[in-house]
């Protein structure tokens, strides 16, 4: 591997300081499942690697109870969010993603800021967060900012993210009552795969536990970033979910997709399956929407 | 740039001196000489590099020497007992076929190890999943989860037999 200068900053200022003074010569570097692939195959250069793993952070998914705001620490690993046992339960979507990412020995370094940095179309950590409507908290040289993942995304490979500024933690705002949610990765392997396409769906549902009172279905690999299907959602709201109205939704969600030819996939077979996805999703959470009312 | 690190390595304090851009496979193979963990793909997709640090499977392809520094790692070479004896993973690898070519095992082996330290009961699903970031050419993967099977409590004691159902679209066992 080319060589660099490793830097082990044990704060954030700390970091964004070692990144500024050698600008442009710099990287930061989190898991490194992503940078040291690039590096070895020549793709980047860095002479310095700003390492986020010791800076000092929360390890473990945070609720806050009287605001119902859920904080997800950037650097945290894909496996530490698989293994909260608050995330499987009350955030099944966000689960249902980090479980399917790579393998074991890749959960285990890499982390969700990492990913979500990335930004390439296949972040599977992107589409829950954006389905679950999360703001991403950035802190840089200016101070802090806040931005909806949903507005994070400019274009494949690109973020918000600028020179030395930092992702540190996603913010989920209260669920609504009566939410359930689900992802799919889909892929032609079980496991080891970057998807082919990636559908999320949120759905709230009216006391009647049946009419949609509101509804985010987030795609990935079905445009150049992570987006939301808006006029599905708009379909879906006020109307009873039901495998009919999920089809029509899905049919809708296929429509708004930009999705096109790529070595793991066609854009015909993409859109077909945006549809049938949507759909099936649809049905998962509605299920999980009622088996969670009833174990209220 | 260098820097001394310390750290476990199969139970032995170790301190040394390693180069920033070492990667934690270079220093195990080049640097202390102990060839047991392979290079196979060398971007985490293959899993033949794998080893465990503080208690968790890693790809030491995509991990850096530096960050070892204060924590404990363990290689294939750490299983066996002193003596010689191998360690009940390995021992079932050789009895149930889990090894062919071997290039694999290493790996395969440490995955299994970390999974099993965790939960000394894993089923099938647990298995596959532990195991599902490492590659193998030869066996068809069946003997190997056999052969971790036959380690974790968590399935009957007693041979068994490897059946294909016709009307299971995923043949496991
Ligand atoms: C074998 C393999 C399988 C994979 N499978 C999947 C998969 O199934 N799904 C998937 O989505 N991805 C997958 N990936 C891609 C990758 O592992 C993930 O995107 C991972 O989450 C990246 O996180 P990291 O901490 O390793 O990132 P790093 O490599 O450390 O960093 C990635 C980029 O983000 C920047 N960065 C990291 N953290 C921050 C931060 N907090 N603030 C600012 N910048 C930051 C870095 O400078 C770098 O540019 C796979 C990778 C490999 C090697």
């Amino acid at each position: 591997m080319r060589k660099f200068t490793y830097l082990v900053p044990k704060t954030l200022n700390e970091a964004i300081s070692m990144h500024t003074s050698y600008d442009g010569r710099t990287r930061y570097i989190a898991g490194g499942t992503d940078v040291l692939v690039k590096l070895k195959e020549g793709k980047i250069g860095p002479d310095y690697l700003v390492s986020l793993k010791h800076i000092i952070c929360q390890d473990q998914p945070f609720l806050n109870t009287e605001t119902g705001e859920l904080y997800i620490g950037a650097f945290m690993t894909h496996r530490s969010i698989e293994r909260s046992s608050l995330v499987e339960h009350q955030y099944p979507i966000l689960h249902d993603a980090v479980k399917n990412i790579g393998s074991v020995q890749i959960r285990n370094v890499a982390t969700i800021g990492g990913n979500l940095v990335n930004a390439v179309p296949s972040a599977d950590g992107a589409i829950p967060l954006i389905a679950l409507d999360g703001k991403a908290r950035i802190y840089g040289p200016k101070g802090d900012r806040l931005i909806d993942l949903a507005r994070f995304f400019l274009g494949p490979g690109q973020c918000e993210i600028q020179g030395a500024e930092i992702l540190t933690e996603i913010i989920i705002p209260r669920l609504e009552p009566r939410t359930g949610s689900a992802y799919i990765k889909h892929g032609r392997r079980e496991a080891m795969e970057l998807p082919m396409l990636g559908v999320g769906i949120l759905l709230s549902l009216d006391p009647d536990m049946a009419t949609c009172a509101k509804a985010r279905i987030c795609l990935g690999v079905a445009a150049p970033t992570p987006f939301r299907a808006l006029a599905a959602e708009a379909y879906l709201r006020g109307k009873s979910v039901t495998e009919d109205s999920l089809t029509e939704a899905g049919k809708i969600a296929a429509g708004e997709s930009r999705v096109r030819d790529s070595i793991r996939g066609v854009a015909w077979y993409r859109r077909e399956m945006v549809g049938v996805l949507v759909k099936r999703m649809g049905l998962l959470a509605l299920e999980r929407a009622r088996n969670m009312e009833l174990n209220m | 740039m260098s820097r001394d690190i310390t750290f476990t390595f199969n139970g032995n304090l170790l301190t040394l001196t390693v180069e920033d851009h070492w990667t934690l496979l270079h220093l195990i193979r080049e640097e202390l000489g102990y060839t047991g963990t392979k290079e196979g793909c060398g971007s985490g997709e293959c899993g033949a590099c794998t080893v465990i640090v503080d208690g968790a499977a890693v790809n030491s392809c995509l991990y850096l020497a530096a960050e070892i520094n204060g924590r404990s790692l363990v290689t294939i070479e750490g299983l066996a007992a002193a003596d010689g004896t191998l360690h009940p993973i390995q021992r079932a690898f050789v009895d149930h076929g889990g090894i062919q070519c071997g290039f694999c095992s290493p790996g395969m082996i440490m995955s299994a190890k970390a999974l099993l330290d965790e939960n000394s009961h894993a089923a099938e699903p647990e298995i596959l999943e532990a195991i599902a970031g490492n590659l193998c050419r030869c066996t068809g993967y069946v003997q190997i989860i056999e052969s971790i099977k036959a380690v974790s409590g968590g399935e009957p004691e007693g041979p068994r037999v490897v059946a294909w159902r016709g009307d299971d679209p995923h043949p496991r066992s």
